[in-house]
């Protein structure tokens, strides 16, 4: 069995990667797959607990969350294509109309 | 001892995920992503979460990346000249990554964490074992989800539609007297 401080510390490093990219790049088609990063890696962290401790929730609740990511796939790509047809870009610093 | 099949797919995640964040081309962007969902789910594979590390594959990695490269290609997105950003900020970003990552590390990553673990029971991670729990325990949960999905379809049908151009539509006048 792969030791528990290896698991969670891949987690954490591909969280923080997936931070760093929701952070630094501009483009919202990659921020949104950043987004997707942070998700596996919370999912990584519930399976390698989950087999710890013998419970077989952490593993329902990765295929809830895959469930959601499905659903929020879907609708933000619907989002990103709908303000890519009215504004012409998906630059995250052109999409400026709520600023104050 | 972490075994070389574990530090294979641990070290090609971690490459991956950094190619996602460095790539200027998007689809190279994506392409490394779904390396990254692959790695992960052979992990989930040797914690014993086989049922889950396939649908990983199957969901994760097939469908819903396929439609991210559709979104690509309909958008027609060319690589970035260059990574766009101030420097400042990407400075600021990936110390605040890094600053997280050691912090998460403090954290979750002590040796001592859980140190006490209960041994799986046999078929641990099948579908026989999840299946019960999924349609007992989380039936409520599992209802909700189809019903998320069946929204999220709807939703994104309907925010995608390609709307009446501007010369078709009534003016806003009429609009608001009818």
């Amino acid at each position: 069995m792969i030791p528990l401080h290896y698991m969670m510390s891949l987690s954490a490093i591909i969280f923080a990667i997936g931070v760093a990219g929701v952070i630094i790049r501009r483009n919202i088609l990659v921020m949104f797959m950043s987004i997707e990063l942070m998700i596996n890696a919370v999912n990584l962290a519930f399976i390698a607990l989950g087999s710890r401790l013998g419970s077989i929730d952490g593993q329902v609740i990765v295929f809830f969350v895959m469930t959601v990511a499905a659903a929020e796939a879907a609708i933000g790509l619907g989002i990103i294509i709908s303000v890519f047809r009215n504004r012409e870009t998906v630059h995250a610093d052109d999409l400026t109309l709520l600023r104050w | 001892m972490v075994s070389a099949v574990a530090a294979f797919f641990g070290g090609l995640a971690i490459i991956s995920a950094l190619g996602v964040i460095v790539q200027r081309n998007p689809v190279h962007s994506l392409l490394s992503l779904i390396v990254t969902l692959i790695s992960i789910a052979a992990l989930f594979i040797a914690e014993d979460a086989t049922v889950v590390g396939l649908l990983q594959i199957i969901v994760y990695a097939g469908a819903i990346m396929v439609l991210f490269l559709f979104v690509i290609w309909l958008l027609n997105l060319q690589a970035e000249a260059q990574l766009s950003g101030h420097l400042a900020l990407k400075l600021g970003g990936s110390i605040a990554a890094s600053a997280f990552a050691a912090e998460m590390y403090a954290i979750l990553a002590r040796p001592h964490l859980l140190s006490q673990f209960t041994a799986e029971p046999p078929g641990f991670g099948s579908i026989d074992s999840l299946a019960p729990k999924l349609f007992t325990d989380y039936l409520v949960a599992f209802e909700a989800a189809s019903i998320l999905l069946l929204v999220a379809v709807v939703g994104a049908v309907a925010m995608a539609r390609r709307l009446p151009s501007a010369g078709e539509r009534k003016p806003s006048g009429e609009e608001q007297a009818s």
